[in-house]
């Protein structure tokens, strides 16, 4: 076991190695590398249109890429084959920006469909694990039957971790988890992804805008910029950061009303 | 290390342990659930019963759980069951289960003879309201048009350039070719039949009647419904489901005046301009086979057309198109203005769009013959 989690940390659980996307003539990432190391918190700042979003749907397979690498898991997507993809993807869950419910199923539904598709078990363990899911994210249980349309912001965001985390991944990608909530619903919700990321030995790739997020939730940060990830480092690392970008981030008005 | 997980059961003097081995994870799951399902058999027993989960090698919520429902499920009488060994890596997922209420609320979804009886009722009973619901909307479409005949500035012409485009001009390929395959398919079935009685010429009466009484307006129109009522419900129905028609009002804005008025407008325009062209298609298409198929040469046919039809079978056709225009117009935004928020209702309110706007055109066809008879057209 202890020898296994050495060799994991050596090994990085995303390894992106020069990656190019393009849309048109305009180069919105340029021969980008990235690691994201086993069990860590990676937050993910930048520039509004840097290209954040791009990034992790380039890693999730969404959007094509020009040139470069991906391996997730150790599995180099562009070479594996459709059941090796499929292994991968079983293994991670995704937090869209929107939350991306089903808006057609009821919460239940939502947490129940990847266990229906990849799993052979008993609706009475799905419904329990649905119960599970929507503690953990601090939902009610009478939530489980209504429907999207009827959740506010707050609640939309934790019920699609719920379905991101309904196959008890190793990976979540979560895209600006706090946009959208209020002060205090978003610092819940960067506790529970903290309580999570330790209850279930997650690995947690974060986009974010949230000063507030990188500062309590995330062990690592990575920020992009030109379409190159400019530095990355601990919240110490990029507040010694001499980059006029991060300068203004990290030491701006916003930011100091953080650290105070 | 890893591998299939075990619940294996070893007497300790007079308490059992229950050992888990193996990976207790999702993937298991299936084999899980039947162990854990044999293992609380042993409820009741009269032995202190202890889960030992030392050797579990990997643990999810899936197995987490199995296990505190095992341990709930021995826990009853007076034995209380313990989970023993567990290592701090899982501890905190299995504190976070046990917090977990095993009562899940499911719905259960019968259905009864007295609930469809109830369906049927209540579909028969929302027939009167999706009557009003177009009467409401007429009336709401009529106020918008007296309000902009009295402050013409706030007609949105770009707007209704823009649908005219969409529902006259582009739908013209598509009306005349198919108008024209069925003035020939007419005009060929009748000079089949009629030439048994030595008939053929009569088949120029009844393809002019036909085609420009009921048959052009009518499937103009049905295809006006499918291919543009359909349309505008879904634009409305997405537009309210993202609050933009909220938006509008918020600012002021009248939704019937902005979004259904230029809409209409550009249906009632369009529908009789796609029902003359598709008659002229249809006749032509008649005509092209009556010669070629029928032996009719075209200035026999226009000959016979002239005496045939008069310039009431004209009217009629052309009298009715915008009165399916609007029918089918208003059927459409009621529908894409009923949307709610789930992507199935709007799938549900375009398909009663174009099914409700087909109905109601050909009962407005049938409110017209009885008309026209009375009248004697």
């Amino acid at each position: 076991m202890a020898q296994e989690a050495q060799g994991a940390i050596q090994d990085p659980i995303i390894r992106v190695r020069d990656i190019t996307v393009q849309f048109g003539s305009t180069r919105v990432l340029d021969g980008l590398d990235l690691d994201v190391k086993r069990g860590e918190i990676l937050g993910f700042v930048g520039p509004s249109g840097a290209g954040k979003s791009v990034l992790t749907r380039t890693i999730i397979g969404l959007v094509p890429k020009v040139a470069g690498s991906i391996e997730v898991f150790g599995v180099d997507l562009d070479s594996s084959n459709s059941s090796q993809r499929r292994n991968v993807e079983r293994r991670w869950g995704v937090l869209f920006q929107q939350g991306a419910l089903f808006s057609s199923l009821t919460v239940r539904q939502n947490i129940q469909f990847p266990m229906r598709e990849y799993l052979r078990v008993s609706q009475r363990l799905m419904d329990e694990i649905t119960m599970a899911k929507l503690a953990m994210v601090g939902l009610k249980p009478e939530v489980a039957e209504r429907f999207p349309s009827e959740l506010s912001g707050g609640m939309i965001k934790r019920v699609a971790l719920a379905r991101a985390l309904s196959l008890d991944p190793d990976l979540v990608f979560l895209d600006e988890p706090t946009s959208g909530l209020d002060p205090i619903g978003a610092g819940d919700f960067d506790d529970l992804v903290r309580t999570l990321q330790r209850t279930l030995g997650l690995t947690v790739f974060m986009v974010t805008h949230d000063l507030d997020s990188l500062y309590t939730a995330c062990d690592r940060i990575a920020v992009l910029g030109n379409g190159k990830i400019i530095a990355a480092g601990s919240i110490a690392d990029m507040q010694a950061s001499q980059h006029p970008w991060l300068r203004q981030y990290f030491h701006g008005k916003r930011a100091r009303a953080v650290v105070t | 290390m890893s591998g299939d997980p075990k619940l294996e059961r070893i007497a300790k003097g007079n308490a059992l342990a229950l050992c888990a081995t193996g990976t207790w994870t999702a993937s298991f799951a299936p084999a899980l659930e039947r162990m854990v399902a044999d293992a609380e058999k042993l409820a009741g027993g009269p032995q202190n019963i202890f889960i030992d989960v030392s050797e579990v090698a990997k643990l999810d919520t899936f197995g987490a759980w199995l296990i505190e429902r095992l341990r709930r499920s021995l826990t009853k009488g007076t034995v209380e069951a313990q989970i023993a060994g567990l290592s701090a890596n899982y501890s905190s997922l299995v504190d976070e289960v046990r917090r977990v209420s095993a009562t899940p609320v499911v719905e259960t979804s019968t259905i009864t003879i007295s609930g469809m009886l109830e369906q049927i009722g209540r579909t028969v009973a929302g027939l009167g309201g999706t009557v009003a619901g177009l009467v409401d909307m007429l009336g709401a479409v009529l106020a918008a048009v007296a309000h902009v005949l009295i402050h013409p500035r706030s007609f949105r012409l770009t707007s209704t350039v823009h649908h005219m485009e969409q529902v006259c001009w582009r739908a013209v390929p598509i009306i005349v070719l198919i108008t024209f395959l069925i003035g020939c398919i007419i005009s060929q079935q009748g000079i089949f039949h009629f030439r048994r009685f030595g008939a053929d010429i009569f088949v120029v009466d009844m393809l002019g009647v036909l085609v420009l009484r009921e048959i052009g307006v009518l499937l103009v129109a049905i295809m006006v419904a499918g291919r543009s009522g359909s349309a505008y419900t879904a634009e409305l129905g997405s537009m309210k489901m993202r609050e933009e028609i909220d938006a509008l009002r918020t600012m002021g804005f009248d939704p019937i005046e902005v979004l259904v008025l230029p809409r209409m407008l550009a249906l009632v325009l369009a529908l009789p301009i796609l029902a003359f062209l598709g008659a002229m298609a249809a006749l032509y298409g008649g005509g092209l086979v009556a010669w070629l198929y029928g032996g009719v040469d075209p200035e026999a046919f226009l000959l016979r057309l002239r005496d045939a039809i008069s310039i009431d079978h004209f009217i009629v056709g052309m009298v009715k198109a915008p009165v399916m225009a609007a029918v089918i117009g208003i059927v459409a935004c009621v529908e894409g203005l009923a949307v709610q928020g789930s992507a199935e209702s709007l799938g549900q309110h375009t398909t009663a769009s174009v099914v409700k706007g087909i109905f109601f055109v050909i009962v407005m066809d049938g409110v017209f013959a009885i008309f026209f008879a009375s009248i004697g057209m």
